[in-house]
């Protein structure tokens, strides 16, 4: 026993006490699984919880655009179709979450390829503007048939996720977690099981390269709009749940550049950046509602916010930092702490 | 009905394509894909609001002197905020949402989330074959033209147009050829905001002014600009009456159809992009195709 315990210690010890980012990560992923402990006000539960489902969102969005370089404009449509298919399927058809937030998944899956599939056409700007147009298609469609869909107020009285709100939040943190661990595996240039995520990049990097050197590119493009809808879908079905309606709310505009907002305030192109981005900005803008001001300028604050990071870290905020804490071997390409004058693992000098 | 559709789809595609034409010329010199294009035209409907129901100025030199305003308004945006991060392009994006939001709020905290209708210039109508046209919509079609002519001189006249339409061909070999770029691209955004403050003004008394206002054009110019053809203005303005007229004939003919207002655009949009992808009047690149 104490011997695994050792060898855990060991373990945490060299890969992820000695690296900052991977300590901060520690930490955060510490502190959200404590903070029922410490939240006196179930109000701040509920923020956390939504939070978290945007995290997974947001991140989703960064696979498309980010790894794969497909600006998606209207990635709202992927988060409004799973909401609204959780609440058809668990209002008329009275399903219970574990069966609708799979299946709420599965039909943005399905809906990411059909959009994707015309839309692989197009390539930069043009199909930004596409993919910008579906969402709002759907809204014109769902307002006109107001007495299925429920029109502008949308469908309520959706079932609970679970009946306490604290059971609800670990639900959606512990989603959140495998979530994001599986986008990132999926995105990640340099795992050694998973081959998608250097295809991924070399898409977006030079896609006429890609298809030279035998990639079948728009496979993998559809590939990354399927997993990318999922966990979108994922984390519509999650929000109908948790606030317990679905309305054209889920498919307006400004949810789609939130998504933009978000992982770009944090870092595009990591999937730990969208994170960081949603749970500085969204919990900012909502505990500002607590306050009668507040409720008038957080959007003012919101918006001069980005605009203060993204003039001083036009990469945004995660890159940011990492290049001020972390630094890459040159040899064997593992991260380093920055005080560090030799590389942890082969020895060789790390400022040269 | 069908000379009414007319006369409102003439006026809101001659929007839409003043709209779209300043939107190009900024995204041509610039590569800026500016989202905040449709904000100084709420804030130009904001300022005439201001001038002609609370202040009741004379109302031509207040049209002047607020498109003015916006104009260098935007180019203190374009120095401060969009010229330091023009190599990352997500970020000028984003830049141009959070201004967008950022007037929006301001706006909003200002004047209050509701709607309210400015004065007309010219009060009063005619009737031309039986349908009432409102003075005002009749200088809205003027201006619009006006407008249209004058930039069209600009372009092709002039040493600035000249210069305009070099950047947007090739930065670098213009810039080798003496032309102050920065210079240029700055003029020019300040242009394209002084044309949607022609649309603002011109055009906002017809329709109500709000807080959100600039949410749907950016949508419709978005549209046209990218089924026109990147980077072809004549493409531009066509695509910008297309949806204009369409826009037009859904609200009167289908009923419910003001839900529709967006999504007919886009309808068009999306499978005239899918036959033809590099828009109505675009240009294929070579090294571009796949």
């Amino acid at each position: 026993m104490s011997g695994y315990l050792f060898w855990l210690y060991k373990w945490l010890q060299g890969e992820i006490f000695t690296i900052p980012g991977r300590l901060l990560a520690a930490v955060f992923i510490v502190v959200l699984f404590m903070f029922p402990l410490f939240a006196k006000n179930p109000y701040f539960l509920d923020i956390l919880t939504l939070t978290a489902i945007f995290a997974i969102y947001a991140a989703s969005w960064d696979v498309l655009a980010g790894f794969t370089g497909q600006i998606n404009l209207g990635h709202a449509l992927f988060f409004g179709v799973a909401a609204y298919t959780v609440a058809f399927l668990n209002k008329y058809l009275g399903l219970l979450p574990w069966a609708t937030i799979p299946l709420g998944g599965i039909i943005s899956v399905l809906v990411g390829f059909i959009v994707g599939f015309p839309a692989l056409r197009l390539r930069g700007i043009y199909l930004s503007l596409v993919t910008l147009g579906f969402p709002i298609i759907l809204t014109g469609i769902i307002l006109i048939f107001a007495d299925f869909t429920g029109g502008e107020l949308g469908l309520s009285g959706i079932g609970y996720l679970s009946s306490a709100n604290i059971m609800n939040y670990y639900i959606v943190f512990f989603v959140m977690l495998i979530s994001l661990f599986l986008m990132y595996k999926f995105t990640h240039a340099e795992s050694k099981i998973i081959r998608v995520g250097v295809i991924l990049h070399a898409i977006r990097e030079d896609e006429i390269t890609a298809r030279s050197s035998g990639i079948n590119t728009t496979r993998y493009k559809l590939l990354a709009f399927g997993v990318s809808g999922f966990f979108a879908g994922i984390s519509g079905s999650l929000y109908t749940h948790s606030i317990r309606i679905a309305g054209p709310s889920t498919l307006e505009l400004f949810l789609s550049f939130q998504a933009i907002l978000w992982t770009i305030f944090g870092g595009m192109r990591t999937i730990y950046g969208s994170v960081v981005g949603v749970f500085i900005l969204y919990p900012l803008t909502e505990f500002l509602r607590i306050y009668e001001v507040g409720e008038h300028v957080r959007f003012i604050i919101m918006a001069l916010l980005l605009i203060i990071v993204l003039l001083f870290m036009p990469e945004g905020l995660t890159i940011w930092i990492r290049d001020k804490i972390e630094v890459k071997c040159q040899r064997c390409k593992l991260p380093n702490i920055r005080i560090r004058k030799s590389c942890r693992a082969c020895g060789a000098f790390l400022h040269l | 009905m069908i000379k009414m559709i007319i006369i409102n789809g003439l006026v809101l595609g001659g929007m839409y394509a003043i709209l779209a034409i300043g939107f190009s010329l900024v995204f041509g010199v610039g590569r800026i894909l500016n989202m905040a294009h449709t904000a100084f035209y709420m804030v130009t409907a904001f300022l005439i609001y201001v001038a002609a129901n609370i202040f009741n100025f004379p109302r031509l030199p207040a049209a002047i002197l607020s498109i003015l305003i916006v104009g260098l308004f935007a180019m203190m945006c374009y120095k401060l905020l969009f010229d330091r991060v023009k190599e990352h392009e997500t970020a000028i994006m984003i830049i141009g949402i959070a201004l967008a939001m950022l007037f929006q709020e301001v706006l909003l905290l200002i004047f209050g989330g509701h709607y309210s209708g400015i004065k007309p210039f010219i009060a009063g109508f005619v009737t031309i074959t039986g349908v009432s046209v409102t003075y005002q919509q009749l200088l809205a079609i003027a201006a619009t033209i006006a407008t249209l002519a004058g930039i069209w001189i600009l372009l092709k006249k002039t040493t600035l147009g000249l210069a305009v339409r070099s950047i947007s061909q090739d930065r670098e070999i213009a810039n080798l050829m003496g032309i102050n770029v920065g210079w240029i691209c700055m003029v020019t955004f300040g242009i394209s905001a002084c044309l949607a403050g022609v649309a603002g003004v011109v055009i906002a008394p017809i329709f109500m002014v709000h807080p959100l206002m600039w949410v749907n054009p950016l949508i419709i110019t978005l549209a046209a600009i990218v089924l026109g053809g990147m980077g072809s203005i004549k493409g531009g303005v066509i695509a910008a009456f297309i949806l204009g007229y369409a826009e037009t004939t859904v609200i009167f003919v289908v009923p419910e159809g003001s839900f529709l207002r967006g999504a007919v655009s886009m309808a068009i949009m999306i499978p005239a992009l899918l036959l033809r992808p590099e828009g109505l009047f675009g240009v294929v690149f070579e090294e571009e195709l796949l």
